[in-house]
């Protein structure tokens, strides 16, 4: 196996998921298959590859090109973000308590 | 209107300048066929008839002061549902976003206003764009038009099948493995994938940033090189889109592509390729040689790598892009008596399975212990990836492959496996790691009438070549609608 049952809990606390028992049994035996085969990327040898995160040309490539001055421009959002809030309180987003006293 | 629509973008200018048809009444009666077909298609998920008809109220204003007219004045467009609308639902085609209404509209779509299209609605997909079927949206899955018993390809499913149905002249899709190449192919029309950094970003619901890229549906190749000039070109609100000037892909279609040389690679052409998809594929090759083409051979020796490349990488952007949907500032919220379980559950009960399963693939691929074996070995074969391109583009101007291995597959054939789902992404993931353009365009029909998609691959930014020789290759095959 690839993977275990234990981490396939352990991936799902990082993910903050909350899965089923039945979840946690398909994706094991499903993440273990695509693991399986993603062994595959170990026949190659990227010893002196450096890695591509991002395929970027041009312009785009360039920070100075890209990063705009840091300004302060007015933004008020509020209103409209909030009302796709499912618990708003504005001006703030209600969460459930975080900190007992 | 018959099943086959007639409109094209240049046969709506003229009937509109002609006085033929208003734009209202073009527009309504797109809406009236939707209505229609789509309880059938499922291929919208919401109109937007009122912004619809005051768009086309503005047009035939223009018109009745003898304005000129924009380049899509009219024009009926379809939106993915990932694409950020202002005051239109937008759902991603998951239940968390069931009723998320954006405070504001991605680029591409305003640019699509400002150029005069009339905005009939969002369409179907995969959730959160993940999938290559349809059958992935909490909504039902898409039926394909061609052949209502079959997928209609995805993630963009929706965005295609409107268009080949006729309930739109364009759409807007998304692709970051192939979703816009391969539902193109499965349905039978244009779909192109422009370069990584030729569409602004903005407002579309990110699924995997480093590959994420928007690009149109049509019904022509001219239909798709005048919309994607209308969305192209650098904007301030992505940093990653490029201040290349935008080429004038309609004025140069009808340039000669007598002398290009065309890459052909055998990676490309594997077991497990259809026998009439690839007899059709190889007479695509020789009426490009027909035309003038030179056929280079090649090697692309890193392709058989793209998919476990492109599933480690896109699933680890995606866990990180999807952290967002916590029940905090939209979305669905499943009660919880702490914050963490309320995340919990929230995440638990609004994502689909598909989804889940990326955001564990791409969690795990990141975690500690595992980032270096995955993310990073992953990011490396990428480059390898790269080069195969940039060494390939030394040599020939454009590189023809399959879209995808297999015509249209039946509605429920593939769902039990994800990982042969996904290795129905084989031909189109390389070109998204590389960030090089790429179109998918009609290339016959299947003896059970099923279509197959040619795809041409160019160098980054080299989208008038790859438009001028889909256009060559439609006009010369009469494969154009």
């Amino acid at each position: 196996m690839k993977i275990s049952r234990d981490a396939v809990l352990h991936v799902a606390e990082l993910a903050h998921l909350e899965l089923t028992e039945a979840e946690v049994e398909t994706f094991l035996r499903q993440l273990d298959s695509i693991l399986t085969y993603i062994d595959k990327l170990n026949e190659l040898d990227t010893a002196n590859i450096e890695p591509l995160a991002q395929a970027l040309f041009g312009a785009a490539s360039d920070e100075e090109a890209t990063l705009r001055q840091d300004q302060l421009v007015s933004c008020e959002v509020a209103k409209e973000v909030l009302k796709s809030a499912p618990d708003p309180s504005p001006p703030y987003f209600r969460v459930p308590k975080v900190i007992d006293r | 209107m018959t099943a086959a629509a007639p409109w094209s973008v240049s046969s709506i200018r003229a009937a509109l300048e002609s006085k033929k048809i208003s734009a209202r009444e073009l527009a309504s009666e797109f809406l009236a066929r939707i209505e229609k077909q789509n309880p059938h298609l499922n291929a919208f998920l919401t109109l937007s008839a009122e912004r619809a008809l005051a768009q086309a109220a503005r047009i035939d204003q223009m018109l009745a002061r003898g304005e000129p007219l924009p380049p899509l004045a009219g024009v009926p467009v379809a939106i993915k549902d990932v694409l950020s609308t202002r005051g239109i639902r937008t759902t991603c085609g998951s239940r968390i976003l069931e009723n998320y209404y954006p405070p504001y509209d991605a680029t591409a779509v305003e640019r699509l206003e400002r150029a005069g299209a009339v905005l009939l609605g969002k369409t179907n997909c995969d959730e959160f764009a993940m999938g290559s079927s349809n059958e992935n949206s909490a909504y039902g899955p898409v039926r394909n038009p061609v052949a209502p018993d079959r997928v209609p390809g995805g993630s963009s499913g929706g965005s295609a099948a409107a268009v080949a149905a006729g309930l739109a002249v364009a759409a807007l899709g998304t692709d970051t493995g192939g979703s816009i190449r391969q539902p193109g192919a499965l349905c039978g029309i244009p779909a192109m994938m422009p370069s990584y950094g030729r569409v602004s970003r903005y407002g579309l619901i990110a699924f995997a940033s480093s590959l994420d890229r928007i690009g149109p549906f049509a019904r022509s190749v001219r239909d798709t090189a005048t919309v994607l000039e209308v969305i192209a070109g650098r904007d301030p609100n992505d940093s990653t889109s490029a201040s290349i000037p935008v080429g004038s892909y309609v004025d140069d279609l009808e340039k000669p592509v007598r002398g290009l040389r065309i890459g052909i690679a055998p990676e490309y052409f594997q077991e497990g390729m259809d026998a009439e998809v690839r007899q059709k594929i190889e007479s695509g090759i020789r009426l490009l040689e027909s035309l003038g083409c030179q056929r280079v051979d090649l090697r692309m020796p890193h392709t058989e790598y793209a998919i476990a490349t492109y599933y480690i990488i896109a699933t680890a952007e995606a866990s990180s892009n999807l952290a967002r949907y916590d029940g905090v500032r939209y979305g669905l919220r499943a009660p919880g008596t702490t914050l963490l379980e309320m995340y919990k559950k929230t995440r638990g009960q609004g994502f689909g399975p598909e989804v889940k399963r990326r955001i564990m693939l791409g969690t795990y691929a990141l975690s500690a212990g595992y980032y270096d074996a995955y993310y990073l070995k992953s990011q490396k074969v990428r480059a390898l990836i790269a080069r195969d391109f940039r060494e390939a583009f030394s040599k020939v101007d454009a590189i023809i492959t399959p879209t995808s291995p297999v015509p249209a597959f039946r509605l429920g054939e593939r769902t039990s496996d994800p990982l042969q789902m996904y290795l129905a992404d084989i031909y189109t993931v390389t070109g998204s790691l590389a960030g090089v353009p790429g179109i998918s365009i009609p290339c016959g029909k299947t003896r059970q009438e099923l279509p197959v998609g040619l795809q041409i691959f160019g160098p980054h930014f080299g989208e008038s070549r790859v438009l001028q020789l889909a256009h060559a290759f439609e006009t010369a095959g009469g494969f154009g609608h």
